[in-house]
């Protein structure tokens, strides 16, 4: 078992027709177990069926679901960015200080959206320049953004957003929908066709199952890497402008251990979390699922650091429990 | 003689000396012996968990859950504490050390069995670690009052000078310097880590050296666990929140590879040491405190960019390697 995990370990190329039926099936696997929850959470709380409950419940995960398609990107190709929650603290308070001088609510947009950018460029430079571990690398850059956050604004908080900029986080564009979902739908939209329907997203699958061998079918693994650690930066900028609008306040502490639960997310959609494999729409299913458990949860009043422990054993067992469904077949067929 | 004086423990040790003279030229007080004791002692914990990840990190492992297990751990012999008053002290650490090692152990099974990697089981567990304290403490706060002064008074015991904590410390730096250096587990740590498939064929068992790095942080996070609560004596849910973080920075920047199989026993004390000096001089020199959480993300930062290029082999590279980071 162990040395032929040692030796496959690099190389998660089992992209055969069993791993593949496998893969397809994961998506209905986690389709059926959104529905099951859907009914038993309707069951179980009178106040789950209510079309403004559950629009509400949204907001538990499109934030998180921004970030974990561009997280997912990130995966595939054999990275991960664990400072997202951080960059979400600093774009924050960059908007809050701004709000302070008086910016209106397109330039809080752009400035979200710039300290985005600049901190995933900051992770792509250590990451694709340095040649360093992305783990190390974002576990310091996890410190050193939300430090800075904590630098500026200490034990403060700010507040005095323009009302304008309220739009994002608690605007509705008709009836039940929110703006947030919009934002959510077009993004999963958008990063689908990336990944599943372009040459860019083809070489991202490349560089996960083998780095090496991308690099000598002509792919500048390094320039992918790099705007993939843009894009996640990007969509953190944009979670922290939904979430900023939505709070209508900014603390240093904003968001804190999410990448967790965007990490989780992202390995319930059924992304490799060693990369080469994994699709959008089972991320989206991933995020109704993460989403409805939560909401179903707080109806009960459980909670909300009972709910984490939840999603730490949904984290350890979505990845768990295929390995021991595979380790017992193996051992049925030796 | 170059073996003995290693270059980058070297260079360490002389950053904290510059550091520190540098703090003695306005605060000549912070430099007094006595001081400096202090300083050791505060850094006490941070220095045992630091071993512990060491060992973990040299394994080509991770471990995010240190700091969830001290709390757990220190949550329950709080309570174990409140309810028999009367337990001996040395009790008391005997199944802070167990527990500890108990819950490295789950981690360890994990990655040991399941072959999951370790940052995706250590972060789970970190959550969950922490969500089993609130539902065995109900979110309430075990104070000062209610432990036994016998409890909280142990590790603030002067024993020779230094208080219990600081020997503690001092014990686990000798253990694991010993260990590290003069028994076949140590040095198949550093075979597991330098490489893993020439060590299978070495006939060391990959995982299972990877297990007993787990059990040993997880150990070590136990009994930091009953030190931090004790010292402190306060237990509540989020104790040493995001201490984690801290841990793995002193590692970092006491020049243990992330990739496994580089680093020293004393490269993570003086890491240790280096934060250590840092935090508690912070306030000397009037910065606020808040400034500590972006210096150690800056020191992680450099340390391993330094590490890196100190690190790379000089030889002539024929096939140029896009996995680079891998």
């Amino acid at each position: 078992m162990t040395d032929t995990s040692a030796q496959n370990r690099h190389v998660p190329d089992r992209l055969n027709s069993r791993a593949t039926r496998l893969f397809k099936s994961w998506e209905a696997l986690l389709f059926a177990v959104a529905i099951a929850i859907f009914i038993t959470n309707s069951f179980a709380s009178p106040y789950f069926l209510n079309a403004w409950n559950l629009s509400d419940a949204t907001f538990n995960f499109t934030e998180k679901a921004m970030i974990a398609f561009a997280m997912a990107l990130l995966i595939i190709s054999g990275e991960i960015d664990l400072s997202v929650a951080s960059i979400i603290a600093l774009a924050s308070t960059a908007m809050g200080l701004a709000a302070q001088y008086g910016a209106g609510t397109p330039e809080l947009v752009a400035i979200g959206l710039i300290v985005g950018l600049l901190c995933g460029a900051f992770n792509g430079f250590f990451v694709t320049v340095l040649g360093l571990p992305s783990i190390v690398v974002t576990i310091g850059t996890m410190s050193l953004f939300r430090g800075i956050s904590y630098i500026i604004l200490g034990d403060e908080a700010f507040r005095g957003y323009p009302s304008s900029f309220a739009w994002f986080g608690q605007g509705y564009i008709y009836w039940v929908f929110t703006v947030e979902m919009l934002l959510f739908v077009i993004i999963a939209v958008i990063y689908g066709v990336l990944l599943h329907k372009t040459n860019f997203g083809r070489t991202v699958y490349a560089i996960g199952n083998n780095p090496t061998g991308a690099l000598f079918s002509g792919i500048r693994v390094a320039r992918v890497k790099f705007i993939l650690f843009l894009l996640t930066g990007l969509m953190s900028g944009v979670a922290a402008i939904c979430l900023t609008s939505r709070l209508g306040s900014t603390r240093p502490s904003i968001a804190t251990g999410m990448e967790l639960e965007v990490v989780t997310m992202v390995v319930l959609g059924g992304v490799n979390i060693l990369g080469g494999s994994g699709t959008i729409p089972g991320v989206v299913i991933a995020a109704f699922v993460m989403g409805l458990v939560t909401f179903g949860m707080g109806l009960l009043n459980v909670p909300g650091i009972v709910m984490s422990i939840f999603i730490g054993l949904l984290l350890i067992g979505v990845i768990a429990l295929p390995r021991l469904c595979s380790m017992t077949r193996s051992r049925k067929t030796a | 003689m170059i073996r003995l004086i290693p270059i980058r423990e070297t260079i360490l040790g002389s950053a904290i000396l510059v550091l520190l003279l540098l703090v003695s030229t306005r605060f000549p007080a912070f430099v007094a012996p006595s001081n400096l004791a202090n300083v050791f002692n505060d850094t006490a914990p941070l220095i045992i968990l630091a071993l512990g990840q060491m060992v973990v990190i040299l394994t080509r492992c991770i471990d995010l859950s240190v700091a969830a297990n001290l709390a757990l751990t220190g949550m329950i012999v709080a309570m174990i504490n409140v309810a028999m008053p009367g337990l001996p002290i040395s009790i008391i650490i005997i199944i802070a050390i167990s527990l500890g090692a108990v819950m490295g152990a789950i981690n360890g099974l994990l990655v040991w069995k399941l072959a999951i990697p370790p940052i995706v089981v250590t972060l789970g567990t970190m959550t969950i670690f922490r969500g089993l304290i609130f539902l065995i403490s109900d979110g309430k706060w075990v104070n000062s009052h209610e432990m036994s002064p016998a409890f909280t008074g142990f590790p603030r015991t002067v024993l020779l000078g230094l208080p219990v904590l600081s020997w503690f410390a001092i014990i686990t730096i000798i253990l694991f310097g010993i260990m590290m250096a003069r028994t076949q587990f140590g040095r198949s740590i550093f075979a597991v880590g330098g490489n893993p498939h020439a060590a299978v064929y070495t006939g060391i068992n990959v995982g299972k050296t990877q297990f007993w790095a787990f059990v040993a942080s997880g150990a070590l996070a136990g009994l930091t666990g009953y030190l931090w609560v004790s010292r402190f004596a306060v237990a509540y849910v989020d104790i040493a929140g995001g201490f984690e973080l801290e841990v793995v920075a002193a590692c970092v920047i006491g020049g243990i590879s992330i990739a496994g199989g580089i680093g020293s026993v004393g490269g993570a004390v003086l890491g240790a040491v280096f934060l250590g000096v840092v935090k508690n001089a912070l306030p000397v020199v009037n910065i606020s405190p808040f400034w500590q959480l972006a210096i150690s993300g800056s020191a992680i930062l450099i340390a391993v960019a330094f590490n890196a290029r100190a690190g790379r082999s000089k030889g002539r590279i024929i096939l140029k390697s896009a996995g680079a980071s891998q």
